[in-house]
């Protein structure tokens, strides 16, 4: 969630922690885990096309930001 | 000759029946559009149901937003045909940037299903223009993810263009935060795009049609919009 969405699912779960005894927890935000396995072996190959996912689909840019990271898998 | 209405379904839309019986009650004829058509079989108006279209995977209306019959409904949409979505399909329209912002979880993290009151904002457009400003419509909302949003930008350009088509109100037409079921940015309940002849709304007013249902305001909606395209 862009920082200026307001997250109610993370207040709650701020609040929770709170409550459980972290008063240290100054925000939580609640967001989304995506794992996509790709067929492809060269890493700025597969840069371009996960941002494109991101853009088209996996991500609202009206809403949502997105970052990622690639792990090299074996076949 | 009845005006020809096309009904979307996706798999996982609930609201076509009654999106059915709205239209034949306002004296059109209903057909239902499977979103693998690629035809709008020569549609006068096209209304997108509520529901949960493909099981609101990823986010509501997203995986629909690239069904093929939605490039059919982008392109009557561009030749100024006049497109209704209610609740999921709100969530689509926004999703296939049709319409700006986007829908989030309520406020209260429930799905809220009651009845509400929506003021009024706009006179634009074919859905609009028989409706008058500043009155109020008792329709209910069945979500629970219809929490409008909009940065700061497109809102101020959604209010200087008049695009605001409705906000969540009390009985007597005023805002507050007690009558906002959702949290909506600026309580707005439904929008509109530049041309005014989509709009986008999270209340059903397929489900206020009859007395009986408590209310019939609903069929306003219907009955102002579908006397137009039998002159077009």
């Amino acid at each position: 969630m862009k920082p200026v969405v307001n997250d109610p699912q993370g207040l709650v779960v701020a609040d929770a922690l709170h409550t459980l005894g972290y008063p240290e927890v100054r925000g939580a935000r609640v967001g989304k885990y995506i794992e996509v396995q790709l067929d492809l072996v060269d890493e700025a190959a597969a840069r371009a096309r996960v941002d494109e996912m991101c853009r088209r689909l996996l991500c609202n840019g009206v809403i949502e930001d997105y970052s990622y990271t690639l792990r090299r898998g074996v076949r | 000759m009845p005006v020809r209405v096309g009904i979307a379904v996706f798999p996982g839309t609930w609201s076509e029946r009654d999106c059915q019986h709205a239209v034949t009650l306002a004296g059109g004829e209903a057909v239902f559009l499977w979103h693998k058509e690629r035809t709008l079989r020569g549609c006068d108006l096209l209304i997108l149901p509520g529901g949960f279209a493909h099981g609101d995977y990823l986010r509501a209306g997203a995986i629909a937003a690239f069904s093929p019959l939605m490039e059919e409904v982008k392109e009557f949409a561009r030749r100024g045909g006049p497109v209704l979505g209610i609740c999921n399909g709100f969530q689509i329209l926004c999703e296939a940037g049709m319409l700006p912002g986007a829908l989030l979880r309520n406020q209260g993290l429930q799905f809220r299903c009651q009845p509400t009151h929506l003021r009024v904002e706009s006179g634009q457009g074919p859905f609009m223009s028989q409706l008058p400003v500043a009155s109020v419509l008792s329709i209910p909302i069945s979500h629970g993810e219809g929490r409008y949003f909009a940065d700061a930008p497109t809102l101020d350009r959604l209010k200087e263009e008049g695009r605001v088509a409705f906000r969540y109100c009390s009985q007597e037409g005023e805002l507050g935060s007690n009558h906002n079921p959702n949290g909506s940015v600026d309580a707005i309940a439904g929008i509109l795009n530049a041309q005014g002849n989509v709009l986008g709304m999270m209340p059903h007013p397929e489900r206020a049609c009859e007395p009986l249902l408590g209310s019939a305001d609903g069929l306003q909606l219907f009955s102002a919009v579908l006397p137009q395209l039998v002159s077009r």
